[in-house]
């Protein structure tokens, strides 16, 4: 029934406002002093180093692309973890083909070398 | 908590099983080769390929449901497994020599063959909207690679790109729509799906009419039906010759056999609401993939646009809705497969590095300095054109007598017109072939074995299928019959 809907629906609501009230109260009622410092690119605190707009390598997109996989088979490791119990040897055994599977994976890119950075 | 662990039958998924196996063997094998040594990619794959072919020979004819009724491997899906391990099985002997003279032999290519593949099986074994999504995703991603394998071109790279930004749309319709299908049944089973409709009171729920819209969309431009066939031209042209041959009769027939099993028979019960926007599309298919190839001097996307056309006369089977209809569909797809990767073969053969052959006046004067294969050519193009006694005739019969019989008169006359505009472009090959003098020189054919068994397997299936086509029909029908 879409009448079940309504909390989703004030809850947007609610968040869409919050969002453009907070931007714009600050805007209206905040003071505008700005000075160089002010005005720099944030960088954890240090003064910043060259342009934004560097160009950097490949691989570490690579690095990344690995990173996400064995991200991805943490996520997938926690549940399984808190039910490993209850799943018993099926559970085992099936994590096991998963975690073989990306093995395979990481040996695969290891030996192409998607882990050497020279 | 109460955990019920779904029976798991293993057997079920036997070729599946056996094609992720043999391609992560694949995978591991050329990367610890010693350099130098000769890649086995190829032939352990083939071996992969027999013997999922061997194990869906062995599932046939005793239909289960599997893995908590996400996988139903029936003799539907199993009918569309060996078009996939066919399919599968001649662009990998087709690439062989292809890639090694490309210099691009690397073993991945055979490994995502056989992911693809088994994305497709799953496509077509998939009796939940969840596991179609994750079949298709599975042979969309490995087929997105295998468009850019030649990483130094730059038309590749094009084809590869393109079609990833369109595929990833098309997939966002297509989960959209599962989405929608779930607000408006409660459920991604099929059979859910298809239970709730015979119930239910309210067919016109415009949430359930999206839904099925989304639907159409997503499988639509996996097959290519206008209007969602822009990409397929540009992703045809630049990708590998034998990647184009593999998408076209693959990704086809995959996207095929879910749009069959959703709309045949999840969503049987909209039947009258679908039926009249897949005549269109049948009709504004046809017509715009044939006239529009006509026009087309580069022959890869000339048969891209007739891919186009076939998809239209697959989809007048789909309108006819009955059980004739199906197995023609099914019929069809395996009679376009041998064709279709024949006439893909014959052009692979005909090119060569930096010289590809592939505008068609390339092809004046071959039927005198390559008979041979200007025969084998000939015979693709009748078949594609539905000439007798051709696999592609018996195959237009079926589906244009399916459409008659349910009444779809004009479908049929429609449909025949356009096969009649083929003609001028499927022949025109021919006639450059046998009447047109040579206009260049090219340094002699490369013929390979694996190459010639290749073309040996798609001619003689294309022969054996139009000239005995009854055992094959059986075959199809046998396929439909628990379907219904």
């Amino acid at each position: 029934m879409p009448i079940d809907y309504l909390p989703i629906f004030a809850f947007l609501v609610i968040a869409i406002l919050f969002a453009v009230v907070t931007i714009a109260l600050s805007s209206i009622i905040g003071t505008k002093k700005p000075i160089p410092q002010k005005m720099m690119p944030y960088e954890c605190g240090v003064d910043p180093i060259g342009s934004a707009r560097r160009r950097f390598s490949v691989k570490f997109y690579i690095i990344a692309m690995l990173f996400i996989i064995f991200d991805i088979e943490a996520v997938f490791l926690y549940p399984w973890a808190v039910i490993f119990k209850d799943m018993g040897t099926f559970g085992f055994i099936e994590m096991g083909v998963f975690i073989v599977i990306l093995f395979v994976g990481l040996i695969y890119a290891w030996k192409k070398g998607a882990l050497e950075w020279e | 908590m109460d955990l019920v662990i779904p029976k798991i039958d293993v057997v079920s998924l036997g070729p599946e099983l056996i094609l992720s196996i043999a391609a992560i063997f694949v995978l591991l094998v050329s990367v610890f080769l010693p350099k130098g040594r000769k890649d086995p990619a190829a032939y352990l794959s083939l071996l992969g390929i027999f013997f999922a072919f061997v194990s869906s020979i062995f599932l046939w004819g005793n239909p289960r449901y599997s893995f908590n009724n996400m996988i139903l491997v029936d003799n539907f899906a199993l009918f569309f497994n060996s078009i996939f391990l066919i399919a599968a099985g001649l662009s990998i002997l087709m690439s062989v020599n292809y890639l090694e003279e490309q210099e691009m032999s690397h073993g991945e290519f055979y490994a995502l063959i056989l992911f693809a593949t088994v994305g497709m099986m799953f496509m077509a074994a998939g009796s939940n909207l969840i596991t179609i999504f994750l079949g298709l995703e599975t042979m969309s991603i490995s087929i997105y690679v295998l468009a850019g394998f030649f990483r130094r071109s730059n038309k590749s790279n094009e084809s590869a790109l393109k079609y990833l930004l369109l595929g990833a749309f098309s997939s966002a319709f297509l989960l959209y729509g599962i989405a929608m299908m779930y607000g408006a049944t409660g459920t991604t089973d099929l059979k859910g799906i298809s239970e709730y409709l015979s119930k239910a009171a309210y067919l016109k729920d415009p949430m359930l009419l999206a839904g099925m819209g989304l639907l159409l969309v997503g499988f639509g431009f996996k097959i290519a039906s206008v209007p969602f066939h822009m990409w397929t031209p540009d992703v045809y042209e630049g990708a590998p010759t034998s990647i184009t041959a593999f998408m076209s009769v693959g990704v086809k027939a995959a996207a095929f056999a879910a749009f069959v099993r959703v709309f045949l028979y999840s969503l049987w019960n909209l039947q009258p609401d679908w039926n009249h926007v897949l005549w269109i599309l049948a009709v504004l298919t046809m017509t715009l993939g044939n006239v529009v190839a006509i026009s087309q001097n580069n022959i890869k996307r000339m048969l891209a646009y007739s891919s186009i056309a076939h998809a239209g006369y697959i989809m007048i089977g789909m309108v006819a809705s009955s059980e004739l209809g199906t197995s023609g569909i099914l019929f069809y797809m395996l009679a376009y497969a041998f064709m279709n990767l024949g006439a893909f073969g014959v052009i692979i053969l005909y090119g060569r590095k930096g010289e590809e052959n592939l505008d068609i006046n390339d092809y004046s004067g071959m039927g005198f300095k390559y008979p041979g294969l200007a025969l084998l050519m000939t015979v693709f193009m009748f078949s594609l054109a539905g000439i007798p006694p051709t696999a592609g005739f018996v195959g237009k019969f079926y589906i244009f007598s399916a459409a008659i019989k349910s009444g779809y008169i004009w479908l049929a006359i429609i449909g025949v017109m356009n096969s009649l505009v083929s003609v001028y472009y499927y022949l025109r090959i021919t006639v450059m072939m046998y009447m047109k003098e040579p206009v260049k020189e090219f340094a002699g054919l490369k013929w390979s074995p694996s190459m010639a068994i290749a073309l040996i397997i798609a001619v003689i299936g294309t022969l054996l299928i139009g000239i005995f086509p009854s055992p094959y029909l059986d075959l199809a029908r046998q396929s439909v019959q628990l379907f219904m």
